[in-house]
C-alpha cells in the first residue's frame, strides 16, 4: 500500500524531502538500469512515495495543480540523476495534462483523478501502431460496440508498435478512431485499465539506450464503458496538450541528460588543472565551447516553455492550432534532440578514455546512447517533412 | 463563391466525397482532411482568389468546412480593399 502523500505547494515539489529522495534513488539504480536494460521500479516507487504522480492533477481532483514549468524543472533534475526515470516521469504527466485539460466535466475522469492521486497511479500511453508508419494523428484500430454484450460497452484491439513502460503501468491511454467507419485521423483518447485487459508483448526491449523505459511492443485488448472515453477529439488535444507538452518535457529530459554529461567533463577539466597548478589544460578550450553549446540549448528550451505557458489563458489557446505554432513547437523538438547528442559527444571529446569507460564519475557512454533516442521519437525527419509543408504557407517572423 | 470553393476543396483536400456531398457545414478533417491537404488547399485557395492569409488565420478552425472558408476569404478581401 502506498502511503498517503503530503499535500506540497506546487513551488516547494522539488525541493520536497519524498522528491529529494527520489533523486537519490535514481541517481543510485541509473546505471544498473542501463545495464540491465530493467525498468526503474524503486525510482518509480520513490516517486510514488513522494506523491509525484499526482502533482499535475488540479487541486480540486485532489492533485498538486502543478504547472508545466513545475513539471519541467522536476523531469530536468530527475534526468540529471537516470534519464530513463526522467523520461517515464514525463510521458506519465503528459497523459496526466491530457485527461486533466481535455476532461470536459466527464463524470468518469473526475472519478479517476482523484483515485490517480489517492493510489499513485503510473498511466502508459498506446498512440504508436503497426501499420501507420510512426503518425501520431493517424490509427488503424477503432473503438466500437462491444460484440459480446447487449449493453453499451465499447471494445478495441490495438497493435502498438511500442508501449514505453507497458509492463509496469497502472492504466494505458490509447488513441483510436472514434468508431468502426471513422477516417484513420478521426481519433480519440480511451482511458483502460491494464488489470482489466488482455496484453501480449510482442517485441522486445534491448536498445542502443533509454533501455530503462522498457518500450517493446504489444497487442492490448480492452472492454470499457463509454464514459472512459475523453469526450473531446484527439485532433484538439495533440493540438493544445499532447503534442506541445510532449516536445517541452522531453526537451527537459535531454536538457538534464546534457548537463550531466557536461558536469562530469567539466569536473574531469577541473581535475586535470589540479595536478597542473598554474597551467589551463588544453580540454578546457572544448570545455568552453561546450559551455557556448549548453547556454543555446537552454534558452532553446526556455523559450519554448515560456511561450506555451504565455499562451495558456483563454485567448491563447487559439494560437496552439496555427500553423505558425506547430512550426515552432516542431523546431524545439528538431532542436533539442539535435543539441543533446552534440552536447553528450563534446563531453566525450573532454574526458577522452575516461569518458568511454563504462562506470567511474567521467563515464558519458549511458549519456551518449540515451542522448541518441532523441532524434528518434517522432522521427526528427517527419517533423523537418511536416514543416516543410507547413513552411509552404506560414511565412516566418511574421 | 461557396461553389467555387467546393470545387477547390473537392480537389485538394483529399476528402473522398462526390462534390454533391460536400456541404457547407462539412466538417472536412472528419472527411479525412490531412493537415497536409489542408495546406495544398490553403495554397490552391490564395492561387484562386489572389489573396494572401494572415499567419493568424492558418488554423484548424479556419479550414474546417466551406463556410468558415468563405468567411475567411470574405474577411481577408475586405481588408485588402
Amino acid at each position: 500500500m502506498t502511503p498517503q502523500p503530503k499535500a506540497v505547494e506546487p513551488r516547494d515539489l522539488t525541493a520536497s524531502e519524498g522528491f529529494q529522495e527520489a533523486l537519490a534513488v535514481a541517481a543510485r539504480e541509473a546505471e544498473a538500469v542501463d545495464r540491465e536494460a530493467r525498468f526503474p521500479s524503486a525510482a518509480v516507487d520513490a516517486l510514488r512515495a513522494a506523491g509525484a504522480l499526482g502533482w499535475g492533477v488540479p487541486r480540486e481532483y485532489g492533485g498538486a495543480g502543478a504547472q508545466i514549468s513545475d513539471l519541467s524543472n522536476a523531469t530536468f533534475e530527475l534526468s540529471r540523476r537516470c534519464a530513463a526515470t526522467a523520461m517515464i516521469f514525463a510521458m506519465h504527466q503528459i497523459q496526466v495534462a491530457c485527461i486533466s485539460r481535455h476532461l470536459a466535466g466527464s463524470l468518469w475522469f473526475e472519478n479517476y483523478l482523484p483515485r490517480l492521486v489517492r493510489e499513485q497511479r503510473l498511466i502508459a500511453s498506446a498512440t504508436s501502431e503497426v501499420g501507420t508508419g510512426g503518425d501520431l494523428r493517424k490509427s488503424i484500430a477503432a473503438i466500437q460496440p462491444a460484440t459480446d454484450s447487449s449493453g453499451d460497452l465499447l471494445q478495441f484491439e490495438k497493435k502498438a508498435s511500442t508501449i514505453s513502460y507497458g509492463a509496469h503501468a497502472d492504466d494505458l491511454l490509447t488513441t483510436l478512431r472514434c468508431g468502426p467507419n471513422a477516417g484513420p485521423g478521426d481519433q480519440v483518447l480511451v482511458l483502460t485499465h491494464l488489470s482489466e485487459m488482455e496484453t501480449k508483448q510482442v517485441s522486445d526491449w534491448d536498445t542502443l539506450g533509454m533501455r530503462g523505459t522498457c518500450s517493446p511492443g504489444f497487442v492490448v485488448r480492452a472492454t470499457c464503458l463509454p464514459g472512459q472515453v475523453l469526450p473531446v477529439s484527439f485532433s484538439t488535444i495533440a493540438a493544445e496538450t499532447m503534442v506541445p507538452c510532449s516536445h517541452i518535457l522531453w526537451a527537459h529530459v535531454w536538457l538534464g541528460l546534457a548537463s550531466d554529461a557536461v558536469m562530469r567533463a567539466q569536473n574531469f577539466v577541473r581535475e586535470q588543472a589540479r595536478q597542473n597548478p598554474g597551467t589551463t589544460p588544453p580540454s578546457a578550450l572544448r570545455l568552453s565551447e561546450l559551455s557556448a553549446h549548453m547556454a543555446q540549448f537552454r534558452a532553446t528550451v526556455q523559450t519554448g516553455l515560456n511561450e506555451y505557458v504565455s499562451l495558456l489563458n483563454a485567448e491563447g489557446r487559439s494560437t496552439f492550432s496555427t500553423i505558425g505554432y506547430a512550426v515552432r513547437i516542431n523546431n524545439l523538438k528538431i532542436a533539442a534532440s539535435e543539441a543533446v547528442v552534440e552536447a553528450c559527444q563534446g563531453a566525450l571529446r573532454v574526458c577522452g578514455v575516461m569518458g568511454y569507460k563504462n562506470g567511474g564519475p567521467y563515464s558519458v557512454g549511458r549519456h551518449l546512447r540515451d542522448a541518441h533516442s532523441a532524434a528518434l521519437m517522432i522521427a526528427n525527419d517527419r517533423l523537418h517533412a511536416t514543416n516543410a509543408a507547413l513552411l509552404l504557407v506560414h511565412r516566418e517572423g511574421k | 463563391m461557396k461553389d467555387v470553393i467546393r470545387k477547390i476543396v473537392k480537389d485538394h483536400s483529399g476528402v473522398a466525397l462526390p462534390l454533391a456531398e460536400i456541404k457547407d457545414s462539412t466538417d472536412l478533417y472528419r472527411a479525412g482532411m490531412t493537415s497536409y491537404a489542408s495546406v495544398v488547399l490553403m495554397i490552391a485557395l490564395e492561387n484562386e482568389f489572389g489573396l494572401e492569409f494572415p499567419d493568424g488565420m492558418l488554423n484548424r478552425d479556419v479550414f474546417e468546412n466551406i463556410d468558415s472558408i468563405a468567411n475567411a476569404i470574405e474577411s481577408v478581401l475586405q481588408v485588402e480593399k
